[in-house]
């Protein structure tokens, strides 16, 4: 697995930068639409290069993706060339016609995102009304019998403490619930500090997930706290550029979606030889699938758990990436932020936030 | 569910296989399952056991030593329980 696959198994492709909600954490700093987004046309001639390689599924992402004029006809065509669509929402766009037509699809998974089991833990970090407009979304799904869609938690110092309340409510919509770890990525970077659990929440959420991991969806990305014993269930790698890429809104592809950055850029679907090229030969690609040194973790005995953890999580607080993750379990990562010069912490290379509104009182003339 | 050597057996109609370096990828579009077939004679088992009446006969088709019988078989049976593979008989 390690040296890479002839096609990514989990391919995530967010389809816009625009965005309704400016979560403090998002990944992809989204907000503003970008005028190099692909075109209906554009998507679909990717789609159809995507069915040939025979990617089975796609996970399709934003900004908030359902804000594209051709999100359906982008969905129906991947699901009619046999690509599986899991997608990725604040649920903003599920009004009961939209629920029933997502009803009706096959091959359809929806992944509503929410980060608090009360509004006020949940705005605090995706924006005031943002836990309304998620349950209302959930109402219309489970009222147009879409049956088992899925929650899908970034577990903070905040909602720690909610994951079984979290687990109560997806099981009273007769959802999966997926939890997932905060990175320090997009906007994420800047409340990543405030926000990651601490080392001793860290143990919480395995012992959570040794509870209940079978039942419960992480898209593998806790493998850092197997540090702790016991492996928790899952492919215990970083699959960067080996099993895992992104495409941006623009076509640019990346490592993974965390690293919407130029360092982790591999190259773009409009460039001659498209997606299968960057995948299959691209230098950075060639080089993720490289056996990769141990570095400063290698005379740990817990670096085969934990395989020195995210590669994003490092890149994005500054610290080497042969070396320990910023929330290694031992210690060995933390230890290591404060020497981090702050000129050194690599900033997103994009970011399509919203401008922030200032108010400026205008001198009313009489 | 453990298959036996008398077995029938199919490919789930809703199961795709992708080939790979290290033999292929079966993902069931159904239950949303990803499978490992990691070496290259258990993908053409598993490719071609439809056409055969039972899975002795699938082996012996395609030349698989009947030293690495037990294997397969074990293998097969965990591809039974992720509904990969379907037993007819």
């Amino acid at each position: 697995m390690k040296q890479g696959l002839d096609a990514p198994i989990c391919l995530t492709w967010e389809l816009t930068y625009a965005c309704n909600l400016a979560c403090v954490h998002c990944l992809s700093s989204s907000g503003q639409r970008d005028d190099r987004e692909l075109s209906t046309e554009q998507a679909k001639a990717v789609l159809d290069e995507l069915a040939a390689l025979q990617v089975f599924y796609i996970n399709i992402g934003g900004g908030e993706p359902m804000i594209r004029r051709d999100f359906f006809e982008i969905v129906e065509h991947s699901i009619a060339n046999n690509i599986g669509v899991k997608f990725s929402t604040n649920g903003a766009f599920i009004d009961k016609k939209n629920a029933e037509r997502l009803a009706a699809m096959d091959y359809l998974d929806i992944q509503i995102s929410l980060d608090g089991t009360d509004a006020i833990t949940n705005d605090a970090v995706r924006g005031e009304g943002s836990y309304d407009t998620a349950i209302r979304a959930m109402d219309n799904l489970k009222a147009a019998g879409f049956g088992q869609f899925k929650i899908s938690v970034v577990v903070t110092r905040h909602n720690v403490d909610q994951l079984d309340a979290f687990k109560a409510l997806a099981d009273s919509y007769g959802a999966q619930l997926r939890i997932t770890r905060l990175r320090p990525a997009g906007r994420g970077a800047d409340t990543w500090d405030e926000l990651h659990p601490t080392n001793a929440q860290q143990r919480q959420i395995y012992n959570w997930l040794l509870a209940h991991g079978e039942n419960v969806l992480t898209g593998d990305s806790f493998f850092h706290l197997n540090a702790f014993g016991e492996s928790l269930p899952g492919l215990n790698l970083c699959g960067a550029g080996r099993v895992v890429c992104l495409i941006d809104p623009i076509g640019d592809v990346y490592a993974c979606p965390f690293v919407i950055h130029d360092t982790f850029k591999a190259g773009n679907v409009l460039e001659e030889g498209g997606f299968t090229h960057v995948w299959r030969e691209s230098d950075l690609f060639t080089e993720l699938r490289e056996p990769q040194s141990a570095g400063a973790c290698a005379s740990c005995g817990a670096f085969d758990a934990c395989q020195g953890g995210c590669m994003a999580a490092k890149f994005f607080t500054g610290l080497p990436l042969d070396g320990p993750d910023p929330e290694c379990v031992t210690g060995h990562g933390e230890v290591l932020l404060p020497s981090v010069p702050v000129s050194l912490v690599p900033r997103p290379s994009m970011d399509h936030s919203k401008p922030v509104r200032t108010l400026i009182k205008s001198k009313v003339s009489t | 569910m453990t298959v036996t050597l008398e077995s029938a057996c199919e490919l789930h109609p809703q199961v795709a296989i992708r080939p790979e370096p290290f033999g292929a990828l079966a993902y069931h579009y159904g239950n949303r399952r990803l499978v490992f077939l990691r070496h290259p004679d258990i993908v053409r088992v598993v490719k071609t056991m439809g056409e055969h009446p039972s899975l002795r006969d699938t082996f012996v088709a395609e030349g698989v030593a009947e030293s690495r019988w037990p294997s397969f078989i074990e293998a097969l049976s965990s591809l039974t329980t992720s509904e990969i593979i379907l037993v007819l008989s």
